[in-house]
């Protein structure tokens, strides 16, 4: 799906970037940090500690309180990111993130956002319509259950953590965090054994 | 810009401000469109944040309260299932007490 930038927007990225240099608010060392930390961020780091919250009550309980110092003892660096908050599913109750007004996303911990989060047509309809999107994505929550829109307007990120799908009792985080995807931590699908 | 104590407990019934740029000048109000004037119940505090208004503005930005501010999808939609809801992050000063 990617292809190559035109050399219109090349120039324009470069023409800025040393905007940004010369006026001392970041360095073109700075810029490609932040870049490589966004490369190395993977729905894998999300998974994992969704894995992990399923197997260690305390963890769970810190993901609960705190998701950024959550994600640091999984590894990640959260300085200079925003604050990360943790949507936990129950029996009865199902979290589906979206922004509505631009495309906010817990990139420390999932990486990049999907394309369709970012589409006008998810914005739009995740918040008006949840129970026809998630239909469209296939996924039937049990019967009774409601639906918990988050829309992430402000200064936190949201990730979803699911309940723990049946039959994966005796299951090690490793071969749990395998069930979770990045949908599942968006909320648009389910896990399942 | 010396107390960021939240002013709305949980479970404090607001509405959200109709609010716009257009009556009162330059400034960024992170509040979706479709919750203006709507009432909803406060989940929690989120802790305090500079103020998105003044920010995107390149002004100083004072520390407000942030809330995540629940609503119910049918008072919104006029459609939806009973019980389903939305839960969005506002500031503290986009919210006035519901009568």
């Amino acid at each position: 799906m990617a292809h190559a930038p035109s050399p219109e927007s090349v120039a324009l990225l470069e023409r800025f970037t040393a905007a940004l240099a010369a006026s001392g608010l970041v360095t073109e060392d700075q810029i490609a940090e932040q870049i490589a930390r966004t490369d190395r961020a993977d729905p894998r780091i999300g998974a994992a500690m969704v894995a992990r919250a399923w197997t260690d009550a305390d963890y769970h309980a810190l993901m609960l309180r705190d998701g950024s110092q959550a994600a640091e003892e999984m590894g990640v660096s959260m300085a200079g990111a925003p604050p990360l908050g943790v949507l936990a599913d129950a029996p009865g109750l199902h979290h589906l993130v979206v922004c509505t007004l631009c495309s906010c996303y817990p990139r420390a911990v999932l990486g990049y956002p999907p394309h369709w989060y970012k589409s006008a047509a998810y914005r739009a309809r995740a918040v008006r319509d949840p129970r026809g999107v998630l239909a469209e994505w296939g996924t039937t929550l049990p019967e009774g259950t409601q639906i918990r829109v988050v829309d992430s307007t402000a200064d936190y990120r949201w990730m979803v953590l699911p309940t723990r799908p049946a039959g994966t009792e005796g299951w090690d985080a490793a071969r749990l965090a395998g069930l979770v995807t990045r949908d599942v931590l968006v909320g648009t699908r389910l896990p399942t054994a | 810009m010396t107390s960021f104590a939240p002013q709305f407990p949980s479970g404090t019934r607001i509405r959200v401000k109709a609010d716009y740029p257009e009556t009162r000048g330059p400034c960024h109000i992170r509040t979706p469109h479709y919750l203006r004037g709507q009432e909803g119940v406060v989940e929690r505090p989120l802790g305090a944040f500079r103020n998105p208004e003044d920010l995107a503005f390149a002004r100083p930005a004072a520390t407000i309260p942030l809330y995540h501010v629940r609503f119910d999808q049918q008072g919104l939609w006029n459609e939806g299932q009973p019980g389903d809801t939305v839960l969005v992050e506002l500031y503290e000063h986009w919210l006035e007490p519901a009568a």
